[in-house]
């Protein structure tokens, strides 16, 4: 090999994920939110078993403020402890957040990749539904879903998830149109490959990286759209999510305005630190911006 | 006249997503459990089984799937979305006393958004690494993260309850008599927090994407040759680039409509804005099904319109916007 190359100069192959990886741990910011994101996962898995506190219980009297009294954040209106509910609350916000987005993401590609690879008359009917859902208004559209269905949180996730695909279709659609002319996909379909195979086993991998950054993106858009719900009093009532706590004790900011801006934190840090590591991924995965 | 025709083509489009958004409005109100007569009969304090068929006789409720749902959509045809039981009103004469408050507080915020936002990003561009700019980089950030209803809480207690500069809650001050321009001024009183709170997360991404726009534009060769022939920097970004940077940003703000009136909801609900939102809140605790689907399709009806005054405003600013699409 040193007759080919003396120096050494050509680089080893690598597997993508590492390159990946590589240009991700150099963007400072996105891997302190991803830290802070990490933690924060941590802390819904396992947070509830170290504060065992139950979020619904009347445990001091109303509105202490944050540290007196031995409360870390205070209690709300009711004399409940604003830290067990923020340590419960966050499993909520993030399944929620994550099941929803998954939910967004698989209509969204089926519907983009059909689209992308089919064409013709498949494309004009899934695209116009794609169109009928950008046109109503996604948070509307979810209360009524919620508000005829049900509370449930499966329900929640569903319609969250059944408003917000759009955007994820027109992307995977717009890289199957792109990738599908390309040579190596015409070549494994000269060496006999199904419609599935093609779609699924040579497109798919290959539109991925720009359907990976929204899929971030999506989480954190979801963890809004759960807050936004329960804000309005749209969410089961037996459990405890962030944007339930801050429509709960919205009443009160008279007195306690600590009740509402804790929370509300907790939400915006999530959601920063989520669009931080989708901004890293972003240069990481995209191949235009990366500098060679 | 290419521009009417092309309108025309999309106006005949729009109202066939209309009628689907009636058809899935029914189906829904079809899937879901419970319908009117129980609603009626709940009312009442209960009914037996005789009573139920005979409302649901007079209502047409005994009918097959198609055949009321023509009658759905026919009645809408005459502006009748139905009766709410809740409020005693037709749900038509209900929001279209609710519309107005909304379109108001819609309309202001991405106007001032787009106008705001398009004068911020030229002039970051023009100064990438200026004050400004960071300023941009920094609102989208936010403008992406934090939840309105939060922004709009924390705008309350600052600027309501800590400093009183503005009113806490609702659209005008009943109590106080005045001319026209004396309530002209208290609405817009009004109005401050709930725009700037609405209008803040659309200017984070007007803003944005006018820089990178802009930024592109003006790396482009006629804006060098524009340079070159002797123009000032100043004619150059306001006659020659602006004009080609407009395009991408109206077609996001067109984009927006469906997003902007979601936001009006909790921003409505946060300030007590007398609008559709707050109505299709205090009509979903109420479970006043005909009124939540008339805001429904009310509001599909504003995004619809907005996206045709859009693509019309495209075709007049770029007159490479052709095509029937």
């Amino acid at each position: 090999m040193s007759l080919i190359d003396p120096e050494n100069t050509i680089p080893e192959a690598r597997s993508p994920f590492s390159e990946a990886w590589e240009m991700f741990r150099g963007n400072t910011a996105a891997m302190i939110a991803l830290v802070i994101l990490c933690l924060i996962v941590l802390g819904a898995i396992f947070g509830p078993y170290l504060y065992p506190t139950d979020p619904f219980d009347m445990v001091w009297a109303p509105f202490s403020p944050p540290g007196a009294d031995g409360f870390i954040l205070g209690t709300d209106y009711l004399g409940r402890d604003l830290l067990a509910a923020l340590i419960h609350g966050a499993r909520v916000s993030i399944i929620i957040g994550l099941a929803a987005a998954a939910v967004s993401i698989l209509i969204g590609v089926t519907v983009g990749a059909l689209a992308g690879f089919y064409k013709g008359w498949v494309e004009e009917l899934l695209m116009r539904i794609t169109e009928f859902f950008q046109v109503l208004p996604t948070l509307l559209f979810s209360m009524v879903i919620v508000a005829l269905f049900g509370a449930s949180l499966p329900m929640i996730t569903f319609a969250i998830g059944v408003v917000s695909w759009t955007a994820v279709a027109r992307i995977t659609r717009s890289e199957f149109l792109r990738i599908r002319e390309l040579e190596y996909v015409m070549a494994s379909r000269a060496s006999g490959a199904t419609n599935a195979k093609l779609m699924f086993r040579v497109i798919l991998p290959n539109a991925l990286p720009p359907i990976i950054v929204q899929a971030a993106l999506m989480v954190g858009s979801a963890i809004l759209f759960e807050a936004g719900l329960s804000f309005l009093g749209l969410t089961d009532p037996n459990v405890v999510s962030w944007g339930q706590v801050i429509g709960s004790n919205r009443q009160y900011i008279l007195d306690a305005s600590y009740t509402v801006t804790i929370p509300g934190l907790a939400i915006f840090i999530t959601v920063l630190c989520i669009s931080l590591v989708g901004d890293g991924l972003n240069d990481a995965l995209n191949p235009k911006l990366r500098s060679r | 006249m290419q521009i009417l025709q092309a309108f025309a083509i999309r106006s005949g489009y729009a109202v066939i997503l209309l009628i689907a958004v009636l058809v899935l409005n029914f189906s829904m109100m079809h899937l879901a459990p419970g319908d009117v007569a129980d609603t009626i009969s709940q009312s009442m304090g209960g009914a037996d089984q005789e009573l139920l068929d005979k409302i649901r006789a007079d209502y047409g409720l005994d009918q097959p799937f198609i055949v009321q749902l023509g009658r759905y959509i026919g009645g809408v045809l005459q502006f009748d979305l139905g009766f709410s039981f809740f409020y005693n009103q037709p749900v038509t004469d209900l929001i279209l006393q609710r519309l107005p408050a909304t379109l108001l507080l819609v309309i202001t915020a991405q106007v001032l958004a787009l106008l705001i936002g398009v004068v911020m990003g030229v002039i970051s561009a023009r100064r990438p690494n200026g004050m400004l700019s960071h300023f941009v980089t920094f609102l989208a950030l936010f403008g992406y993260a934090a939840p309105v209803f939060w922004t709009g809480i924390l705008l309350l207690i600052a600027f309501s309850l800590k400093i009183q500069w503005f009113p806490v809650a609702g659209m005008m001050d009943v109590s106080v008599e005045g001319g026209f321009w004396f309530r002209a001024g208290d609405i817009a009183r009004h109005m401050v927090l709930p725009v700037i709170t609405l209008g803040s997360i659309f200017l984070a991404l007007y803003s944005r994407l006018a820089r990178a726009t802009m930024m592109e534009t003006l790396g482009s060769d006629f804006v060098r040759t524009a340079k070159a022939k002797g123009l000032s920097p100043n004619q150059v970004v306001y006659k020659h680039a602006l004009k080609n940077s407009l395009s991408p940003v109206i077609t996001l703000a067109g984009l927006q409509f469906s997003a902007v009136i979601s936001g009006a909801v909790l921003v409505e609900a946060v300030f007590s804005w007398p609008g559709l939102g707050t109505l299709a809140f205090q009509s979903i605790i109420a479970r006043d099904t005909p009124t939540i689907l008339g805001i429904l399709f009310f509001s599909a009806l504003v995004v619809i319109v907005g996206n045709l005054l859009t693509d019309l405003a495209l075709r007049l600013i770029d007159p490479r916007v052709g095509g029937k699409g």
